[in-house]
């Protein structure tokens, strides 16, 4: 079963920017665009593992900072030409709170 | 909901759908489009037939938009039908089976028809040109029932055509009317060498043969080719590749003024306004094209004013040629025949079979034909393009571009003599067969578009050159390099790195946001590429009044550390000149105890790496280690690498140790458009090794010669000497001016070697040697932009959130 966790608050997502969350379930990247919309994707990238969140985000994609990949923040698919997925986990932001859903208790 | 534009277009070919495509990047929404085509398939790649012909490729891979595009795109595709009329007054075109289409603006991409020669019998069955799928079927059905193929024209098409025929088992004879093989590329001797590898592959050649009439065999056939002198030969297939012509029929019958082409403006506008033209079809400034490479650059002006952005100007495309004939290398471009006030340096080995020609007009490089060796085609072609100046290396220019064989390529230098399973990228493990094999399938035309699907090239870049020779000689004169002055910065703009930097200094834009609405981006906030350039743009223009942007730039920079693959990062504290004591390395040793660091590693640049730190540590570690940082993540000074000199060293002339801890110091914390590596040796035996740095400085006993824009990593080059000088100030004074000249005018992650390759050396003396006040004035830039600049590491300048962890639940 799912549950939604606070994690943050808006401020603390520098725009066009993302902070970590360590879970018992690994590392998850949490993004913030520019119009102030947040998503979380699996700290992975599809390609070799590099860190998304450490990458640049621009309009609803982010750039892996290890081979430049690009990953869309919405669904966690590279874009193509590239091919592979990584996880992403539904937000939501209620009050300038953060919100995410994880499988199971993640404390 | 507003009623959309309706744009149509005639002619689904080449430089049509790349003009779609074009227009779809800048304005998706705009119109509802409709495109005719006469023939029954959607957009191919037409040059592609050729290896179609040669067995080398099947149809079904030459496709480059299929029906799925046109129908994810909204646009309403009628193929095998023709438009027969264009009805200005109520903007309408109507299409041979009498289909109508309304139109707000019409494109017309009609291409271009073979010549055939007006001679008798040339309606027969097995007569045909060389244009399309239908040609090239009919080709492959004759090679499997016929025997005798006759080519009449032994230019490119024609010999491409012959090869293919040949290879597909036919008897072949190319026709030619002049004494020798393409007389307008080559000379004599050349074309005679391009002949004998022919005829070696089994083709058999008649020149200066005018045809007079082709033969009937009885029942509607063609079965022979007469010509004027009375011979004739045997021929159950005639090819006529004898050149195009631009099909301006449909313009002309609605009255849009065409003179050999239909006339276009420099904004594709024929004269009748709601019309425009791309591609073969169009005459501008008095010229026509037959490549691919022109069509592309109109495509993309033609598209800036579909979609009223008006701001995009078509000057005229420099082509080349090559041929595509598997084995062969065969380049040509710009203006290779010369004229009045040109002159040509040749190079000739007919034994090696090898020819060169370069054709100068003053000091400018105007054209180039190359057979045996095209290696340095891409490099001839981009020096064309861009009007270099090519005084300082007119010397050595014949022997081409030393560029390729860099380091981790194998030494290769030759695309040609590698075979498909030899790697091409030493980075991402890349063959040229994959290469040749994504070009062919995906039907890409650029380097970039290389680079995106297979990755060749897409990481050090060592290997482009050779990467840029595979893509040449797999789609011919189709690849031309883009003039570096036009090339736009990166797809979410048209400008160029120049004419961004220049709106930024000119209209006072001091920030990102601010730039991208001046300059017209086409994206929201920019991309990967270009938020880290403009950044950086900005921050060289205002300093002090421009705020740096973290998110713009790359995660080394933005954490002060470079990143590992596993995600860690590593530590590289300044070591002023390679100096250290007792005190610093054990608190190096400290540091790597206290954070279990797993490795440490002396550098090629003279300092301590601490490596796999984790990056929530970063800031802590800084702070135990109390030094400041090295810069090694950074776009920025990195080391000033220095010998013993002569404090120590029996030959020493020179204290280079301390005029490096000097530069060091001075520079520090200093923004640039790539890395920058300084290092200082005390005599001319260069211990420091300063050949191989962007400045390189080398103690003599009478002073210091001072060396710049060398490069020691991807391609090695060695400086260039700019001047000697005696004292400590002069050399801080020079290395500054010099490093500020690169910083304003170097495109963003252009080391100073490809800086001052582009801009030339003249231009850096000009500004340095030759103009006190204006060095005096970089070095004072460069001092003022440096003032109040602090240590990223210490705790004041470091963003927590950047370090710091989210966790669940806990806020
Ligand atoms: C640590 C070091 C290797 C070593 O163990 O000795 C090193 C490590 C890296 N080099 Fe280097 N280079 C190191 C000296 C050099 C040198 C030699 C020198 O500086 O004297 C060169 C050739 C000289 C030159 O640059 O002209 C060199 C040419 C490169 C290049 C090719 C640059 C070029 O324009 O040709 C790259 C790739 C790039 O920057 O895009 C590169 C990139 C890298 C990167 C940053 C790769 C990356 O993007 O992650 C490596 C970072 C590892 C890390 O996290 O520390 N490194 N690299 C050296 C650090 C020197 C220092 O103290 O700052
Ligand atoms: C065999 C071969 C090899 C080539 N090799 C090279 C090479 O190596 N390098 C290179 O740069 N170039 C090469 N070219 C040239 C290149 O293919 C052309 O420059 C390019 O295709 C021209 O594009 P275009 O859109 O102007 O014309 P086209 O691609 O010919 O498209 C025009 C289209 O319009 C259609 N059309 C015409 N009139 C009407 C009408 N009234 N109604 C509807 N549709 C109409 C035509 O049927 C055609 O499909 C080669 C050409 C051939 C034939
Ligand atoms: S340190 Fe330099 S040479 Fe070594 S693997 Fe990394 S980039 Fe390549
Ligand atoms: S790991 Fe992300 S691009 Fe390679």
């Amino acid at each position: 079963m799912n549950t939604w966790h606070e994690v943050t608050t808006l401020e603390k997502i520098p725009p066009l920017g993302a902070r970590v969350i360590t879970t018992n379930q690994g590392d998850i990247a949490l993004f913030r665009t520019a119009e102030g919309d947040v998503f979380a994707l699996r700290d992975r990238c599809p390609h070799k593992g590099g860190s998304l969140s450490q990458g640049i985000v621009f309009g609803r994609k982010v750039a892996c900072p290890l081979h430049n990949w690009n990953i869309c923040l919405e669904d966690g698919k590279a874009v193509k030409p590239d091919v592979g997925c990584t996880r992403s986990y539904p937000v939501r932001v209620e009050n300038n709170v953060v919100y995410i859903s994880l499988p199971g208790a993640a404390e | 909901m507003k009623e959309k534009m309706k744009l149509v277009m005639v002619g689904n070919g080449m430089a049509g759908v790349r003009a779609l495509e074009e227009l779809l990047k800048l304005a998706p929404d705009l119109y509802e489009i409709t495109v005719f085509g006469a023939e029954p398939y959607p957009n191919y790649n037409r040059i592609m037939l050729s290896p179609v012909l040669a067995g080398e490729q099947g149809i079904q891979n030459i496709i480059l938009n299929d029906l799925d595009w046109y129908r994810k795109n909204n646009i309403t595709l009628h193929l095998n039908r023709k438009v027969v009329r264009i009805d200005r007054k109520s903007k309408t075109v109507t299409a041979e089976d009498g289909m109508q289409a309304r139109y707000d603006r019409l494109l017309l991409a009609t291409g271009s028809i073979p010549f055939i020669l007006p001679v008798p019998g040339k309606e027969m069955d097995g007569v045909i040109g060389y244009r399309d799928i239908e040609d090239t079927n009919a080709m492959i059905a004759a090679s499997e029932v016929y025997r005798n193929a006759v080519v009449i024209g032994g230019g490119l098409l024609g010999l491409e055509a012959a090869n293919g025929l040949a290879l597909r088992g036919m008897d072949v004879s190319v026709v030619h009317i002049m004494p020798w093989l393409m007389e307008r590329q080559l000379d004599v001797n050349s074309a005679r060498m391009l002949q004998a590898e022919l005829e070696a592959r089994g083709l058999k050649f008649l020149f200066e043969k005018q045809t007079r009439e082709l033969v009937d065999d009885g029942c509607g056939r063609v079965r022979s080719v007469r010509f004027h002198d009375g011979s004739e030969i045997p021929a159950d297939l005639v090819v006529m590749a004898v050149g195009i012509r631009p099909n301006t029929a449909l313009a002309e019958s609605a009255g849009i003024y065409c003179n050999r082409g239909i006339v276009v403006n420099d904004t594709m506008q024929t004269f009748d306004p709601s019309i425009y033209a791309v591609g073969e079809c169009v005459s501008h400034r008095g010229t026509t094209y037959g490549l691919v490479a022109p069509l592309f650059d109109m495509a993309r002006v033609c598209a800036n004013h579909l979609a009223c952005m008006g701001y995009s100007s078509y000057q005229g495309t420099v082509t080349a040629t090559k041929l595509k004939v598997t084995g062969i290398d065969l380049f040509s471009a710009g203006n290779f025949t010369g004229s009045k006030d040109t002159n040509e340096i040749v190079m000739q080995d007919v034994a090696g079979g090898k020819y060169k020609k370069l054709v100068l007009q003053e000091d400018k490089l105007v054209g180039a034909v190359m057979y045996g060796d095209t290696k340095d085609s891409s490099w001839y072609l981009q020096m064309i393009r861009d009007g270099k100046n090519v005084a300082e290396i007119r010397d050595g220019l014949l022997f081409g571009q030393s560029h390729l064989g860099n380091s981790g390529s194998q030494g290769q230098n030759l695309a040609a003599t590698m075979t498909d399973g030899m790697e091409v990228c030493g980075c991402n493990g890349i063959c040229k067969g994959k290469i040749v094999r994504a070009i062919k399938e995906q039907g890409l035309f650029t380097l970039d578009e290389v680079r995106k699907h297979t990755k060749a090239s897409a990481s050090c870049g060592s290997c482009t050159g050779l990467v840029e020779q595979i893509l040449a000689s797999t789609i011919g004169g189709a690849y031309a390099p883009q003039s570096s002055k036009v090339k736009p910065l990166c797809d979410c703009t048209s400008h160029s790195h120049e004419e961004v930097r220049k709106a930024i200094r000119e209209e006072k834009l001091t920030s990102i946001p601010q730039t991208m609405s001046f300059l017209n981006w086409n994206t929201e906030n920019g991309c990967a590429k270009c938020r880290p350039a403009l950044n950086y743009y900005l921050l060289c223009a205002w300093p002090h009044v421009a705020v740096d942007d973290p998110q713009s730039r790359f995660i080394n920079e933005r954490a002060s550390a470079n990143i590992q693959k596993d995600g860690t990062f590593s530590v590289v504290p300044r070591i002023y000149g390679g100096i250290t004591s007792p005190g610093q390395l054990r608190r190096i040793a400290d540091v790597a105890e206290k954070y279990s660091v797993p490795m440490i590693k002396v550098t090629g640049g003279q300092r301590i790496d601490l490596l796999g730190i984790r990056k929530a540590d970063l800031p802590k570690v800084w702070a135990d280690l109390d030094m400041p940082s090295g810069y090694a993540y950074g776009k920025a000074l990195r080391t000033v690498k220095t010998c013993v000199g002569s404090e120590w060293c029996r030959f020493g002339v020179q204290d280079s140790t301390q005029m490096g801890i000097s530069i060091e110091r001075a520079f520090d914390h200093m923004w640039m458009p790539h890395k920058f590596k300084v290092a200082v040796s005390g005599c001319p035996r260069n211990c420091a090794e300063s050949g191989i740095k962007d400045v390189g400085i080398i103690g003599v006993d009478s002073g210091w010669e001072i060396y710049v824009a060398g490069n020691g990593g991807i391609k090695t080059v060695v400086g260039q000497f700019l001047v000697k000088v005696q004292t400590r100030e002069e050399v801080l004074e020079y290395t500054g001016a010099f490093a500020q000249l690169y910083r304003e005018e170097a495109h963003y992650l252009d080391r100073s070697v490809h800086y001052v390759e582009r801009v030339g050396m003249d231009h850096v003396k000009k500004h340095i040697l030759e103009n006190t006040a204006n060095r005096k004035a970089l070095y004072g830039r460069l001092v003022e932009a440096l003032k109040g600049a602090s240590n990223p590491w210490a705790k004041e300048n470091i963003h927590a959130y950047e370090f710091e962890p989210l966790t669940v639940g806990s806020m």
